[in-house]
């Protein structure tokens, strides 16, 4: 329908804006309105990457230590998933250029689906370090899942204790190695005795590993959201599409989201080796 | 579907071909930061994951995000920010290099002796 417009007066059709002079111009203003945001976006997520680099930079111990509860074959599946859904966004991009109404709907569907596997993913993780305390601030309460480990207290399991079966109540969370359970022999958690504490990879818990947890989850909780709303503005596509509004002539929202779309991607995969894969 | 579909006046529509290799790279470079992650190249480790971030970043933004077919102000526009956010921390990681490690002693165990 829309490209019976094209070639003729540009003023007939309905998605001309009074205020510009040409669908061209629209679409320019439009991009160019967008990339604005993306810029206010990337300046947001600079804000935390900085608090991260200055925190890294002044205790290095610390996400040594701490990065070992993070699962990174989860963190490493959730960034394929995220590239997977910015491909389904560009193919959608395409779909409504060429005016491919049914792939179109198909496209901002299985973006959405694989927004819904990510945040899905990030529930599991969350979830985990909810339930040994592994929060930000004072929340942090580190808890192990076995009370009695097979050590007499004084020795902790440093070999990779991911294939150790859980004891709490039937979950198949994996256990990052020696995270939880390894805490949980130490006579006083999160206090960085040499003496008593035996240790893990990293050394004994150094003071103050609430301050990862807290980066931890304030960048991958505001990133959480930025996903959530990026569905939504995909079903705000997805509905306007299912009267075939977007075509050759008019395409520019289903542009414009995709690209908010690719950068909340480009977000996470500068996120994903910064947090999941410290050595 | 027709193959030649006639697309947008005023845009450039990109082929698919050109969708599916990028995003074949990304695959791949993600397992490679993965696997990178398996051997120990000590403090290099991260630069090289952060190394394979750029790469990825960069195809990301040059073809899904259409940089590449754009007018080059956009580019600007991105590359503008990136710049402002990087003076924006390496700065705030000069002042913190006058971080006073040991005025709580004990407090930063692997700074100060």
């Amino acid at each position: 329908m829309s490209t019976a417009h094209e070639g003729r007066d540009e003023h007939a059709d309905p998605h001309l804006q009074h205020h510009f002079g040409s669908m061209a111009q629209q679409y320019d203003s439009g991009k160019f309105g967008m990339w604005l945001f993306l810029v206010t976006e990337v300046l947001l997520f600079g804000g935390l990457f900085c608090a991260y680099a200055v925190y890294r930079a002044n205790h290095p111990e610390i996400f040594a230590y701490a990065h070992q509860f993070l699962d990174k074959t989860l963190g490493g599946l959730n960034t394929l998933v995220l590239i997977v859904s910015s491909l389904t966004m560009a193919m959608a991009v395409r779909c409504a250029q060429l005016g491919q109404q049914r792939r179109l709907k198909q496209m901002l569907a299985a973006t959405l689906l694989c927004a819904c596997v990510f945040l899905g993913v990030k529930g599991v993780e969350y979830e985990h370090k909810w339930k040994h305390g592994l929060l930000w601030g004072t929340r942090y309460a580190p808890q192990g899942e076995t009370a009695a480990p097979a050590a007499a207290g004084t020795q902790v399991e440093t070999t990779a204790a991911a294939a150790a079966a859980p004891a709490d109540g039937g979950t198949t969370l994996p256990h990052a190695a020696t995270g939880p359970e390894g805490l949980a022999d130490r006579p006083q958690a999160g206090h960085g005795d040499a003496a008593h504490g035996g240790h893990g990879p990293a050394g004994p818990a150094p003071r103050n590993v609430h301050l990862f947890f807290g980066i931890y989850f304030v960048m991958t909780g505001l990133h959480g959201i930025h996903v959530l709303a990026g569905m939504i503005a995909i079903v705000w596509l997805l509905r306007r599409s299912a009267s075939g509004e977007f075509g050759p002539g008019y395409f520019a929202p289903v542009d414009f989201v995709g690209l908010y779309w690719h950068l909340v991607d480009l977000i996470w995969i500068f996120l994903f080796p910064l947090l999941y894969l410290i050595h | 579907m027709s193959k030649h579909q006639e697309g947008p006046a005023y845009a450039h529509v990109v082929p698919v071909r050109t969708l599916l290799g990028v995003f074949g790279a990304l695959m791949f470079l993600t397992v490679l930061t993965y696997a990178v992650t398996y051997v120990d190249l000590g403090a290099l480790n991260i630069w090289v994951a952060l190394g394979i971030a750029l790469v990825k970043g960069t195809l990301v933004a040059l073809v899904f995000m259409h940089l590449l077919w754009d007018k080059k102000f956009y580019a600007v526009v991105l590359v503008s920010a990136l710049l402002c956010v990087m003076i924006f921390i390496g700065i705030a990681l000069l002042d913190s290099g006058q971080y006073q490690a040991d005025l709580i002693p004990g407090f930063a165990p692997a700074i100060t002796p």
